[in-house]
């Protein structure tokens, strides 16, 4: 009698708890990024650079790739530039590649920005389809993949140059 | 050892009050009372009697309906808390959150941040209270449904006399049951649709139990629906987003993983024309000037053909044309596409003449798509004209600089720098919206405007949801589980012999005054007194 009682109680309650756990794993991976989750893979695109190259990132697959997503009327983006420059000096021959994501604006206008802050790595412009891919909501945001393919960190928030160098280190092969 | 055996025989879980056979009083502290507490027929809550493992404490915690009371309580507070500030997803993105809440609010919305209240209903610990409400929900009605249920269906016919002088409605009769009387009576019940019972002369008539189940079946409707809102988190099962689109711009349509794609052809805005719509319509139009209508959106939908990387130009196949209007959606494979904002006249295109300042002579046109503006225009004969910068949404910033706000061009402004076969350096002349200005000294020529081209944009809500049904489900079985306890009232009558006396009791579980007068008519011409409310007599007293 009372051991039923206390099996039928169990099962009950077991049955609300795995209800209960779902809604929340559910809903905590939602919230997490949206779409980019640490320790996954990085969802793959492909974007033409403002000098006509296409870049796949699953091409990149054995070099740390440092994705950041900017636009030219983003304040915080236009500070960290130079240092995103500056570090890939330093590391594009260590395996890091920079990928800097533009958010749907015309080419005359990021063409004018990557001459006016001399920018080297590739830039290109996307029109909406990767920024859904990975959510993105405020500007800038920046991505680190490893070697592997792997999201390995994501920082919303203006970057300064200790941080950009501390992320390369992060993702040389 | 958990078990109490009644005095009449049977044997009733541990914890029960009135024995579910007899009526007999079996606690003690009961006995003292003139009138017996009927809630849940004096049955067993077993969750309130055992108290061994934790399972069972758990158990019992969630049991208690002052528990259930306290979370509903903190889930209307906490829920009201959200509405202090606007959620996150109802705020412009164009800064990170944390600081839009302080610039707005000050270190109120600061803290509003910091405590995660911009995300509340989402948060795990608002999560965690609704789904406490639904497990106290679960395990509250199975606590006492199952005792009352296993009571109501045990009772016997002839209850003790302890219970039946215990209860509101109760009277003795100094009289024989008659035959005659005894007919007229249940001739009486049934007439009014009792159900009869006998045993050794005594009669229990009974109707409408199953207006007892009637909260339980609330709670069932309750608990599909907790359910029912679940399943959105479950991938697939529920999306809702926006589609902002220009006309004669394609896009992803969102939630659908980049399946599906539309083009808007035209958006069209119209509103009542005095002239041509009819009669009907000139007072409301007097009376405030524009009414609408129709919205609407010329669509063409396209499915995305062969492998999707974001990204990548997609190859498109046209499915169909079709126009969404409010109320009208474009359906695809599960989606829905509702009209549901846009904005008209955005800027689009804007033109300009090369002109000598002097003589007036114009050397040609330039049309610049906002959106794409071109970086060089050869207007022939040595003029041309370089676009030095663009700022689509244009403003002076902190430093005094031209900047734009966005990308959007609510307010385009141009550098140009014009060459001329007399100036082939190149003269640099600022433009904005009725702005010329020259920064580096005087120019003999400049870009005249000529005109705008606009566009409509609109905006439609994206939306699938597979869970209504079982949300509309709940809701059915939740409204049938009120109108079941609402409308219908448990009546029971007890009738006994005992010595040469006539008792009856009867108990409802409301509505005391319809049993009653329904009583007073049973009773009537039979020579026996119907049951009198003690409650009204103490008044008396």
């Amino acid at each position: 009698m009372k051991k039923k009682r206390l099996v039928t109680r169990t099962i009950i309650l077991a049955v609300l708890a795995l209800a209960v756990g779902y809604t929340l794993y559910a809903n905590l991976n939602k919230e997490s990024n949206k779409k980019i989750v640490i320790g996954k893979p990085a969802p793959d695109f492909v974007l033409v650079d403002m000098e006509g190259n296409k870049h796949r990132l699953s091409d990149y697959k054995g070099q740390g790739v440092f994705i950041n997503f900017w636009a030219t009327w983003c304040k915080p983006c236009e500070r960290e530039m130079p240092y995103i420059e500056n570090q890939y000096q330093q590391f594009k021959d260590q395996g890091v590649q920079v990928l800097a994501i533009d958010s749907s604006e015309s080419e005359l206008v990021v063409n004018k920005f990557v001459a006016r802050h001399g920018l080297n790595f590739p830039v290109m412009i996307d029109r909406g389809e990767v920024q859904a891919a990975y959510g993105i909501n405020p500007l800038p945001i920046t991505f680190l993949v490893d070697k592997e393919g792997i999201v390995v960190k994501s920082h919303t928030g203006e970057l300064d140059e200790d941080t950009v160098r501390e992320f390369m280190e992060q993702i040389k092969p | 050892m958990n078990e109490v055996k009644c005095e009449c025989g049977h044997v009733n879980p541990h914890g029960t009050i009135l024995c579910e056979s007899c009526g007999r009083v079996l606690e003690e502290k009961e006995k003292e009372k003139q009138l017996l507490d009927m809630r849940y027929e004096g049955s067993a809550r077993r969750s309130q009697t055992y108290n061994k493992t934790i399972i069972d404490k758990v158990w019992n915690f969630f049991s208690s309906v002052k528990v259930g009371v306290w979370l509903i309580v903190i889930t209307l507070v906490a829920s009201s808390l959200g509405t202090i500030f606007p959620q996150e997803m109802y705020i412009p993105p164009l800064m990170p959150p944390g600081q839009y809440y302080e610039e707005q609010y000050g270190w109120l919305g600061k803290l509003y941040y910091e405590l995660g209240f911009h995300n509340l209903y989402s948060s795990w610990w608002y999560l965690l209270l609704i789904a406490s409400i639904g497990v106290s929900l679960v395990i509250c009605s199975l606590d006492r449904v199952i005792p009352l249920h296993r009571a109501l269906n045990k009772q016997r016919v002839s209850r003790h006399e302890s219970y039946l002088k215990r209860q509101r409605l109760y009277s003795v009769s100094e009289s024989a049951l008659t035959d005659d009387a005894v007919g007229k009576i249940k001739q009486k019940l049934s007439a009014k649709r009792y159900k009869l019972r006998e045993e050794n002369g005594d009669i229990l008539a009974e109707k409408n139990r199953f207006s007892r189940w009637g909260p339980y079946v609330n709670h069932v409707g309750l608990i599909i629906f907790l359910i029912g809102g679940m399943l959105r988190f479950v991938p697939g099962m529920y999306v809702d987003e926006i589609l902002w689109l220009r006309e004669g711009e394609t896009k992803a349509i969102p939630g659908t993983d980049g399946q599906y794609y539309l083009k808007n052809n035209a958006f069209i805005f119209e509103v009542y024309d005095k002239e041509k719509d009819d009669e009907v319509f000139q007072d409301a139009i007097n009376k405030v000037g524009t009414v609408v209508k129709n919205y609407q959106t010329d669509a063409t939908l396209y499915k995305r053909a062969g492998e999707i990387v974001p990204g990548e130009k997609p190859e498109l196949e046209e499915i169909r044309d079709q126009s969404i209007q409010v109320n009208k959606p474009l359906k695809v494979d599960g989606f829905a596409l509702y009209q549901v904002d846009y904005k008209l006249n955005e800027m689009s295109k804007m033109s300009f003449n090369l002109e000598n300042k002097e003589t007036g002579e114009q050397f040609g046109g330039v049309t610049l798509d906002l959106y794409e503006p071109d970086m060089e225009y050869d207007l022939g004969n040595g003029y041309r004209v370089e676009v030095m910068s663009y700022f689509p949404d244009f403003e002076f910033n902190a430093d005094g600089e031209p900047a734009t706000k966005s990308r959007i061009p609510n307010n385009p402004a141009f550098i140009f720098k014009m060459f001329t076969p007399d100036k082939p350096e190149g003269e640099v002349s600022f433009v904005a919206i009725r702005q010329n200005i020259e920064p580096l000294g005087d120019n003999d020529y400049k870009m005249t405007f000529n005109g705008v081209e606009t566009k409509n944009v609109t905006a439609l809500t994206v939306r699938k949801d597979l869970t209504l049904w079982i949300i509309g489900l709940g809701g059915l079985i939740f409204m049938i589980g009120v109108i079941q306890g609402a409308y219908w009232n448990h009546r029971r009558l007890w009738i006994r012999k005992i010595d040469n006396q006539i008792w009856t009791a009867a108990h409802t579980n409301k509505n005391w005054h319809g049993l009653k007068r329904e009583l007073e008519m049973v009773f009537a011409d039979t020579g026996i007194k119907a049951p009198e409310d003690q409650l009204v007599e103490e008044k008396k007293d």
